[in-house]
C-alpha cells in the first residue's frame, strides 16, 4: 500500500495549499446545501400532523447533534494519529475541531429545548437524548480545557488525543445508561425523535441539511486549522509567503 | 515481577500511614457533604429515603475525586515517575498496584462507611448490604477512572478542579448503575442484574485503565 | 555487565517552539566520560532527558548496541543498561533512606541490606540509615539519591547536575568514583557547572557551539 499520501499528509504546507484549493467547493455545498435544505424544511414541508410547526426545529436540530456526535467520533480518530504516527496535522485538527463540536452540541441542545416547549411545556425536560448531549457537552469542555490548562503544545497534543481516546471509548457506556436511567424513570418516554415513515417531502430536505452541516463544519474546520498552521508554521518560509500574499 | 508488586505496594502503604491525616480527609469530606442534604432540603424521612441513594453515591464519588488529585503530584514533583517510567518494570503493572493500594485506604473505607450514613439518611436496614455490594464494585472504576484524569493532569497547577470536570462524565454510568440497584432494592426488587452490570464496568475499568494511566503518566514525564 | 557504544544521530531538539540544538551527532563508546556543557537553557538537560528516553526528539535517533533506543527491543535493552538520576533526587521525605534506598534498587537490581548500609557509609551517611529523609537536608537526600551509584549500578549512567549542593569533599569523591567506574569499562554522560578541567579524561561536549 501507497503510504506516502499519508505521510505527506502530515506536511502542513501540502496541507495548506490542498485546502486552500478544496475550500470555495465546500463554501459553495455549504452555501447551497443550507439555504436549500432550510428554507424548504422550515417554510415549504408539509406539518407533522402531531406537532403542528413546531417540529421544523429538527431541520435545525438533528443535523446538529449528527455533527456534534460525529466530531467527536473524528477526535478520538485524530488522538490515535497523533499517538501512533506522531502527526502534527492531526493534532491541530483535535485542537481546532473541539470548540466546533462543542458549538454544535451546544445547538443541538438549544433547538432541543426551543422544541421541547410546546411540545412538552417545559423548555428543559432530563430525556435521554438531551441528557446524552449535555453530557457530550461536559466532554467537549473537559477536552478543551486539558489542551488549554497545558502550556507545551506537545504535551497537550498528547493528552488531549489521550483524553479523547478515553471519552470515545466511554460514550457508548454513557449512552446505553443513560437511555436505560431514562427508562427507568420515565415509563411511558414520549420519544423526541418518533419517526413514524416520514413521506419524502419531510426527509429529503432533513437529509440536505444534514449533509449541509457536515459542509459547514468542513469548512470552519479547514478554515480553523488554516489558521492555526501558520500560526505553528510562522517562521518557515512558505507561511510568510502566504501571509504576504494575504495581506 | 510479584516481588516489584509486593514492594511497591509495602511502599505505599508505609507512605499512607505516616501521614495518617491524609487518609482521614476523603472520609471526613464524605461525611459533611452527606450531613449537607438533611440541613438544606429538611429532615423528614420519607423526604430522605427517596435522596439517600443518590446523595450517598454523589458524596462517594466527590471524595474520591478529592483524593485522587495527589495521587501522582508527589512522585512526579520529586522525580519518582521518572523512575518508574525508566524502569525495566511494565508501568500499567505499577500504576496499577498504585491505585489498587488507592482504593484499599479511600474507595474500601467509603463502603464501610457508607451503612452508618444510609441509616442516618433513613434507608431501611434491609437494603444496606446492596448499598455496600454496589459501592464495593463501583469504587474501583472511580479509583481507576480517576487515576487517568489524575494522571494527565499530573503536571498542572489547578489539577484538581481539571481532573473533576475532565472526569466526572465519565463517572455517570457507575452512578445510574449504582443508584438504580439501590433503587430496585427499595422497591423489594431484584439486584442481581446491577450487580453484573457493575461488575462488567469494573472488569473494562481494570483491564483498560491501566493502559491509559501509564499513557498519560509517560506523556506527563516527557515535558 | 560492558556497555554497547551509543550513536547519536542527528539529535533535534524543541523547547516551546525555540529549537536547542539541531543535527547533533556523536559517539560514545566504553569507557568515556562526556561532560555536556553551555549555558543555562542552552538543552543539556534536554539533552539527557532525551539520551535516557524520558522525552522523544523532534528528530534524528540514538542507536544502543545498533538499535534504536526510541521504540521496542532496543529502549528495552537500554532501560536495562542504564541508570538515570535527574535534578529531582526521587527520594521520598517520609521514607527512611535505607527504604528509599531499597525501593530504587528494586526498579534496577535489587540490593540486600548490608548493601545497602555499605552505600551509605560510602556517601558519608553512616548512621543515618534509618532517617526519614524530610530530616535530612538537601545536600544530604542527594547524597541518598547518588548512594545508588554504589549498588551495583548498570553500566551505562546520566547523571544531570549530579554534584549539586554536594561539598567539596563529596565533590571529589564523586568524581573519582566516576572516573573509576569509567575506567572499569562503564560509561558516563552528565552535566554539571563546576569545572572538570582538572581531569583529562573526561570528554566535553559544548553545545553552545552545535547550535
Amino acid at each position: 500500500m501507497n503510504w506516502s499520501f499519508f505521510h505527506k499528509l502530515g506536511s502542513p504546507k501540502w496541507f495548506y495549499d490542498i485546502s486552500g484549493r478544496w475550500l470555495p467547493w465546500f463554501v459553495l455545498a455549504t452555501v447551497l446545501l443550507l439555504s436549500v435544505g432550510i428554507v424548504w424544511g422550515l417554510v415549504f414541508a408539509p406539518q407533522d400532523y402531531q406537532q403542528g410547526n413546531s417540529f421544523r426545529i429538527i431541520y435545525i436540530h438533528v443535523p446538529a447533534a449528527f455533527v456534534a456526535q460525529s466530531c467527536y467520533i473524528m477526535l478520538a480518530v485524530a488522538g490515535i494519529i497523533t499517538l501512533v504516527w506522531r502527526m502534527k496535522l492531526a493534532d491541530v485538527a483535535l485542537r481546532c475541531a473541539a470548540p466546533i463540536g462543542a458549538w454544535m452540541t451546544f445547538i443541538a441542545l438549544i433547538t432541543g429545548a426551543i422544541w421541547g416547549k410546546p411540545t412538552w411545556g417545559t423548555y428543559w425536560v432530563w430525556d435521554a437524548r438531551l441528557t446524552s448531549m449535555l453530557i457530550l457537552l461536559f466532554l467537549y469542555f473537559g477536552i478543551i480545557a486539558l489542551g488549554q490548562a497545558i502550556s507545551s503544545r506537545d504535551t497537550a497534543a498528547k493528552a488531549t488525543a489521550v483524553l479523547a481516546i478515553v471519552g470515545v471509548v466511554n460514550i457508548p457506556i454513557i449512552k446505553y445508561s443513560v437511555d436505560w436511567w431514562n427508562t427507568l424513570h420515565q415509563p411511558a418516554t414520549f420519544k423526541v425523535t418518533a419517526k413514524p415513515a416520514m413521506p419524502i417531502e419531510m426527509w429529503f430536505p432533513l437529509l440536505l441539511t444534514v449533509l449541509g452541516f457536515y459542509a459547514l463544519f468542513t469548512v470552519s474546520l479547514l478554515m480553523r486549522m488554516r489558521v492555526e498552521t501558520l500560526r505553528r508554521e510562522g517562521k518557515t518560509r512558505w507561511a510568510r509567503e502566504a501571509l504576504e500574499k494575504m495581506s | 515481577m510479584r516481588r516489584i508488586v509486593w514492594l511497591l505496594f509495602c511502599r505505599e502503604w508505609r507512605l499512607a500511614w505516616r501521614r495518617p491525616g491524609d487518609l482521614l480527609n476523603p472520609l471526613v469530606f464524605f461525611a459533611i457533604v452527606i450531613s449537607l442534604f438533611p440541613l438544606a432540603v429538611g429532615p423528614e424521612p420519607s423526604m430522605l429515603r427517596i435522596m439517600a441513594p443518590g446523595v450517598i453515591w454523589v458524596a462517594a464519588l466527590l471524595a474520591t475525586l478529592l483524593s485522587l488529585d495527589g495521587l501522582f503530584r508527589s512522585d512526579y514533583e520529586d522525580g519518582s515517575l521518572e523512575q518508574w517510567v525508566l524502569s525495566a518494570h511494565p508501568l500499567t503493572l505499577m500504576v496499577l498496584v498504585k491505585v489498587a493500594h488507592h482504593w484499599l485506604v479511600s474507595g474500601l473505607a467509603l463502603v464501610i462507611l457508607a451503612p452508618l450514613f444510609g441509616l442516618m439518611l433513613a434507608l431501611p436496614p434491609q437494603v444496606l448490604p446492596v448499598l455496600c455490594l454496589t459501592l464495593l464494585l463501583g469504587t474501583p472504576v472511580l479509583s481507576l477512572l480517576g487515576a487517568v484524569g489524575a494522571a494527565l493532569t499530573v503536571g498542572l497547577k489547578g489539577g484538581g478542579l481539571l481532573l473533576a470536570l475532565l472526569i466526572m462524565p465519565l463517572y455517570i454510568p457507575v452512578l445510574i448503575l449504582g443508584t438504580g440497584a439501590m433503587d430496585a432494592a427499595l422497591q423489594g426488587l431484584p439486584v442481581m442484574g446491577y450487580a453484573l452490570w457493575l461488575g462488567c464496568l469494573a472488569v473494562l475499568a481494570l483491564s483498560l485503565a491501566p493502559l491509559a494511566i501509564a499513557a498519560g503518566l509517560r506523556i506527563g514525564v516527557s515535558e | 555487565m560492558k556497555p554497547q557504544p551509543i550513536q547519536v544521530e542527528r539529535l533535534t531538539c524543541e523547547r516551546d517552539h525555540r529549537e536547542l540544538f539541531a543535527g547533533l551527532s556523536f559517539e560514545l563508546a566504553a569507557g568515556e566520560v562526556l561532560q555536556v556543557a553551555g549555558p543555562n537553557g542552552s538543552g543539556k538537560t534536554s539533552l539527557l532527558r532525551i539520551l535516557a528516553g524520558l522525552m522523544p526528539p523532534v528528530a534524528g535517533d540514538i542507536r544502543y548496541a545498533g538499535e534504536s533506543i526510541l521504540s521496542g527491543r532496543g529502549r528495552e535493552r537500554w532501560r536495562q543498561d542504564l541508570l538515570y538520576i535527574g535534578h529531582a533526587p526521587a527520594i521520598k521525605g517520609s521514607l527512611t533512606a535505607e527504604e528509599n534506598l531499597a525501593w530504587l534498587c528494586a526498579l534496577g537490581t535489587p540490593a540486600s541490606r548490608e548493601q545497602i548500609w555499605a552505600a551509605l557509609a560510602q556517601v558519608g551517611l553512616k548512621g543515618f540509615e534509618d532517617v526519614l529523609c524530610h530530616n535530612l537536608s538537601a545536600g544530604q537526600q542527594r547524597r541518598v539519591a547518588l548512594a545508588r551509584l554504589y549498588l551495583q549500578p548498570p553500566p551505562v549512567w546520566i547523571l544531570d547536575e549530579p554534584f549539586t549542593a554536594i561539598d567539596k569533599a563529596g565533590v571529589a569523591a564523586l568524581e573519582q568514583h566516576v572516573l573509576a567506574h569509567a575506567a572499569a569499562g562503564g560509561l558516563v554522560v552528565l552535566t554539571t557547572h563546576h569545572s572538570l578541567d582538572h581531569l583529562d579524561a573526561v570528554r566535553c561536549l559544548d553545545l553552545q557551539q552545535v547550535a
